[in-house]
């Protein structure tokens, strides 16, 4: 009798500690008051236990060291570099080979814009050969505008990557300025933001052929 | 039908490079008379300003996209004629079907050179 009032009051109070919890955090916890409830569950549990129990507190038992560990991984992530400039510094740095990249390729341009300036004043088939040069660098020169979305691509991965490790950081009582909250996953209806993929990788996207299928095929 | 060489094409881009590239490639099919604009709602003021034989436009841009563009252009009466075609990295099969829905003449998957460029624009304003 007196046990399993003891029981009532432990569960008692592993509920009002939930409470206060969800009072102060919301949903999100901290792994440390995750644990903390965890291993409150399994002390009030001890004593008469069933087989489903004790699968049960070993489940119980390694959640608590996989939150442990996730929480020990993230120090480590920490005092490895992680402190919430490394990813920022990494971004402005793609963001400077997009820049640079820019500035050869208008480079570039002018001499091309030069060699078809100068086939005016040549004879026929010299001019002809220029034109045809000059033709090959501004076909070449596509590739400044693919290079520059296909980073802007990896910036806002690692941006995300960013906010993901600052709100795990920030759930394992870590204090990073940058650690934002995590949202959830929406369902949304497709926008014609969501069309925006950006060039494709070889062979998962369409040719030009293909393209050229696809819109026949539609008439 | 000849085709007007002299008729005003308005390019559309967000990227200077990319504009200079397809504006130097129209100079050397003989189309010498050429806008610019960095974005859709900069062409769609162009376009309600002056009259264009084509209009070539990148998909990703902002705030207003190609794609956006091209409907604004496809509900106006007074340019919904307009020939339109798309040149842009967007390669996914979702994106022509869109683009086609849309009303888009032509598509181009960049990179692309010139011969596609004059095949793409024959086939939507007629040979030159």
């Amino acid at each position: 009798m007196t046990e399993t009032k003891d029981k009532s009051a432990e569960k008692e109070r592993i509920a009002a500690r939930l409470a206060e919890i969800r009072a102060q955090k919301g949903d999100s916890l901290r792994l440390d008051d995750v644990a903390a409830v965890v291993v409150s569950l399994m002390t009030t549990m001890e004593g008469e236990l069933s087989a489903v129990d004790i699968k049960l507190q070993r489940e119980l038992k390694e959640l608590v060291d996989y939150l442990n560990q996730a929480r020990s991984d993230l120090a480590a992530l920490r005092s490895g570099g992680f402190d919430g400039q490394s990813i920022p510094a990494a971004t402005d740095e793609l963001d400077m080979v997009v820049a640079m990249t820019n500035d050869a390729a208008s480079q570039i341009l002018d001499c091309a814009e030069r060699i078809t300036d100068l086939a005016a004043g040549m004879p026929e088939d010299m001019a002809q050969k220029l034109v045809d040069i000059s033709t090959r660098i501004f076909e070449a020169s596509n590739f400044q505008d693919l290079t520059g979305q296909r980073i802007t691509k990896v910036v806002k991965v690692l941006r995300h990557i960013e906010e993901r490790l600052g709100a795990m950081a920030l759930a394992a009582g870590e204090t990073i300025e940058h650690a934002r909250a995590a949202t959830g996953i929406e369902t949304k209806v497709k926008t014609d933001e969501d069309l925006l993929h950006g060039p494709s990788m070889p062979g998962k996207g369409n040719t030009q052929e293909e393209i050229d299928a696809l819109l026949a095929d539609m008439g | 039908m000849s085709v007007d060489k002299n008729m005003w094409v308005l390019i559309v881009d967000d990227y200077n490079t990319m504009l200079r590239i397809i504006r130097n490639l129209l100079k050397q099919l003989g189309f010498n008379n050429v806008d610019e604009a960095s974005d859709g709602g900069g062409a769609l003021a162009k376009l309600r300003a002056k009259k264009y034989g084509l209009v070539i436009s990148d998909w990703n841009m902002h705030p207003m996209t190609g794609l956006q563009l091209l409907k604004e252009v496809r509900a106006d009466e007074a340019l919904k004629a307009t020939p339109f075609i798309m040149i842009t990295a967007e390669s996914k099969t979702e994106n022509v079907i869109a683009a086609k829905q849309a009303g888009v003449n032509n598509y181009i998957v960049k990179p692309f050179n010139a011969e596609t460029l004059k095949k793409k624009m024959s086939a939507v304003i007629g040979d030159f």
